[in-house]
């Protein structure tokens, strides 16, 4: 493009640089990086070649980005509720509690979004593709979802084993079959499980305590009250803890179509049906840990824990979910009853809610498979019928 | 009135510079040309030189795989340019034209002429190119008979002429063009819009369905789809409503007389009106009456053979295909647009709700040739069900294309649709992906294979 005076200053910069990154330049290997900071700054000034004409104005960085903005009051409630739950923190002023917060978590969000867009960025680099958006939205789930405790290096680690085993290695964004943040929290979970279980993992200074959901399977009761819970002043991950802030973003994501209704009205749905059943079955004196489980009411299930977070921004993800719309019907359903399932009958393991959606994950395209055949099922028939006739 | 059907799934694109209803008659001129490449398939074998002397309706071509099927002159005059590209690929025929037409005689009685005879006249007079079959959107085989032919007798696309104008002095043809179809296929079926006064309410001896909805309402797949959809094994004909009236011509004077009205219309187009021409008449001579307007420092515009969903992009030297009934001119894309994704983007045209064009129904946008974005993997689901009004699953029929399944392909309804039918599909993907050139990839292969 030539340029002239009226050139604006980024698009300057990104030609100056252009050369560096090209074929024959100082740093081609980067060239992917710098085609992701460009077409950040420009859109892409392609003009279509083949079929339609024109274009819906919408693309993967608008619709990416949605979910940034559903995640926006989650992140600030969550970085103030990081210094809330410090053993002192209601003694701090709410600004006070947010900068603290705020400062223990921006590394994680840095750790996790170099690891994940250096990786895309290689990835993209060999597939000769341009980096996908995907990463934009799972550099900040994983801090979410995550306990605020972790360190870095555990992040780095699992972030690098989310992006390449979780995405890369199926044939990148679009083909993985497992939700990328929650393969890093699993990850975590998993491998780390006697460095980071116990209960003073969730808070950010030496207080201890518990989750109400491990308050609740340890002792049958939960100090917390349902008004906390869903303010979400409780301690937890930093993503989890208020279900208000989720429900705001669920309102953006639904408003503007991003994520499927369907899905997530089905969660909640499964969440409420399962812990109904539990809440008849259960006896009227609850003994043991799964007895407190079941006597719990079905709707304060979807207050507490990873529920509503997993219930708005994980199953909803719509590479792993279900592509059907009939699939994501049963999906949703599912993954809401399993989490409570999980929840009631492994007390050890209280949150039922990751588990359950990357189990649903390994499924999804089983429901869709079969959604699918009795569409081929509908046809075949349809061509018997007008054999016969002709007959 | 028979029972509406009613098409809800779909999107009318409201573009600025529809055609007015006011229809200009081109005088014949100079130079025409048949270009074998917009006829699907075909490969071409030549049959003038250049010098030769053709009538209108004289062969110029016929396909390789099928001699019987001919490709004819729209005008008589004189062979002057045989236009070949890489590998002496045959681009087009150019006959200019003589000041006085003279036609080819052709002898069409309906009352008695057999069904073999009629398609023996239709092969040679070239007409027979505008007979095309589904599945797989080619040119039809002679030899076969097919279960039904439909013909959509109105156009949903963006901009799309109003049949009502520009088939008002062919009511006549028409009745002889259906009369026609009757006698290849007694199973004669007609497309209509509902509650619209239609000129083809008179056409009798067809069965007429009437739609009610948005684009693609008027694509004569999705009508299929509704009526009697295409099973496995099954071959249906479908003909363009304007190639009706030519064939009709045919039947009525024995003579091929290929005129069209074409909508020219889009943001760029001056006047934008109907244009009386003939088919292989220069894009330059249908744009003439309506011109183009004056751009502005170093802005492009396109032309486009067709609408700008399904259309052909085209140079003002290019020629005007059997198979088009508009010309739309629409700016060029490829403006700077710092952080774009970000943008309220008001004057652009999106089908999500993350930007406000849900909010203005009625708005009509002058939209350009942008792709607004990079091209991407399949990510969001759900969406191309909503622009494809039928009972197919898209995104695992396009998956199965690009695996070259074919067993998968025809079990989740190739067989069903062509381009046309996900240009929306490909409008709306936020992962621009070209969708109707993957399915006509899938199409060639089964064809192939099968």
């Amino acid at each position: 493009m030539k340029q002239n005076n009226n050139t604006p200053l980024p698009k300057r910069l990104l030609d100056k640089f252009a050369p560096t990154f090209s074929e024959g330049g100082k740093l081609p290997w980067l060239h992917s990086f710098y085609e992701a900071m460009e077409t950040f700054f420009y859109v892409p000034t392609d003009v279509t070649k083949k079929g339609s004409h024109v274009r819906d104005c919408n693309d993967m960085k608008r619709t990416m980005f949605m979910v940034i903005i559903a995640l926006i009051p989650t992140i600030l409630f969550g970085m103030w509720n990081i210094g809330f739950q410090r053993i002192d923190g209601a003694d701090f002023t709410i600004w006070q509690n947010f900068w603290f917060g705020f400062w223990k978590m921006l590394p994680s969000i840095l750790v996790t979004y170099v690891v994940s867009l250096s990786i895309e960025c290689a990835f993209a680099q060999i597939r000769k593709e341009e980096v996908n958006e995907g990463f934009f939205v799972s550099g900040i789930l994983i801090p979410l979802i995550i306990p605020i405790g972790t360190p870095l290096w555990m992040t780095a680690l699992a972030t690098a084993f989310a992006v390449v085993i979780g995405k890369e290695i199926f044939g990148g964004t679009g083909m993985n079959i497992f939700n990328p943040a929650l393969l890093a929290r699993m990850f975590i979970f998993f491998s780390y499980t006697s460095s980071i279980s116990g209960e003073a993992v969730w808070f950010a200074d030496a207080r201890t305590g518990a989750t109400p959901l491990g308050e609740l399977a340890n002792t049958g009761t939960t100090s917390v009250s349902m008004l906390d819970a869903f303010v979400g002043t409780i301690p937890g991950s930093i993503g989890e803890t208020s279900t208000l802030c989720i429900l705001l973003g669920a309102i953006v994501l639904l408003a503007t179509g991003t994520a499927s209704w369907r899905t997530m009205l089905s969660v909640f749905v499964g969440g409420l049906v399962m812990g109904g059943i539990f809440n008849l079955v259960a006896p009227a004196e609850p003994q043991t840990a799964t007895e407190v489980y079941m006597s719990l009411p079905a709707w304060q299930h979807l207050l507490l824990g990873g529920f509503a977070f997993g219930a708005v921004f994980m199953a909803t993800d719509p590479v792993t979910s279900a592509q059907t719309n009939t699939g994501k019907y049963i999906v949703g359903f599912m993954i809401g009853a399993l989490a409570i399932l999980v929840r009631v009958f492994n007390t050890g393991y209280p949150e039922g809610m990751m588990l359950a959606i990357i189990f649903m994950n390994a499924l999804a395209p089983v429901v869709d498979h079969y959604v699918v055949q009795a569409n081929v099922a509908r046809r075949n028939r349809r061509a018997k019928k007008a054999q016969t006739i002709k007959a | 009135m028979s029972k509406v059907i009613k098409i809800k799934k779909g999107l009318d694109i409201k573009l600025v510079g529809e055609a007015e209803k006011v229809v200009v008659e081109l005088p014949v001129g100079e130079r025409y040309a048949i270009s074998p490449l917009g006829f699907e398939g075909v490969v071409p074998k030549l049959l003038v030189a250049e010098g030769d002397k053709v009538l209108a309706g004289s062969a110029l071509f016929y396909d390789k795989a099928h001699p019987e099927v001919m490709f004819t002159s729209p005008v008589s005059g004189t062979v002057s340019a045989i236009r070949r590209g890489e590998k002496r690929k045959l681009l087009a025929i150019e006959v200019t034209a003589d000041a006085q037409q003279s036609y080819k005689p052709f002898n069409i009685n309906l009352s008695k002429i057999s069904r073999e005879e009629l398609v023996a006249v239709l092969l040679e007079s070239g007409l027979w190119a505008s007979i095309i079959q589904r599945p797989y959107g080619i040119i039809a085989d002679a030899k076969d008979a097919p279960k039904a032919i439909f013909v959509s007798g109105f156009d949903s696309a963006p901009l799309a002429p109003d049949m009502n104008v520009a088939l008002k002095d062919d009511v006549e043809a028409l009745k002889a063009g259906f009369a026609a179809l009757k006698v290849l296929c007694p199973n004669v079926h007609l497309g209509l819009r509902a509650g619209e006064q239609s000129i083809l309410e008179g056409i009798e001896g067809v069965e007429k369905h009437y739609f009610k909805g948005v684009h693609p309402a008027g694509n004569v797949g999705v009508q299929i789809h509704h009526i009697d959809p295409i099973n496995k094994g099954e071959k249906v004909w479908t003909v363009g409503i304007q190639n009706v009236a030519i064939i009709g011509r045919l039947v009525l004077g024995g003579k091929v007389d290929m005129t069209k009205t074409y909508a020219v219309c889009g943001s760029q187009v001056a006047h934008p009106q109907y244009v009386k021409a003939m088919v292989g008449a220069s894009l330059v001579q249908v744009l003439m009456p309506c011109r183009i307007k004056p751009q502005s420092g170093g802005s492009k515009f396109r032309l486009i053979e067709g609408n700008v969903l399904t259309g052909k992009k085209a140079t003002a030297n290019d020629y005007m295909g059997l198979y088009s009934s508009q010309v739309t001119v629409i700016p060029e894309g490829g403006e700077l647009e710092l952080i774009g994704w970000l943008a309220p983007r008001l004057h652009k045209l999106s089908v999500s709700r993350t930007y406000f064009s849900w909010l203005m129904p009625k708005k009509q946008y002058n939209l350009s040739t942008g792709l607004n974005g990079g091209e991407r993997p399949f990510v969001v689901t759900g969406l191309y069900e909503k622009y494809l009004p039928m009972d197919i699953y898209p995104m695992y029929l396009f998956k199965a294309i690009m695996a070259g399944d074919i067993e998968k392909m025809e079990n989740l309804g190739i067989y069903e649709i062509v381009e046309e039918d996900v240009a929306l599909c490909e409008f709306v993907d936020p992962s621009k992906q070209n969708l109707q050139a993957l399915v006509r990839d899938g199409i060639n292969l089964m064809i192939k294979e099968m």
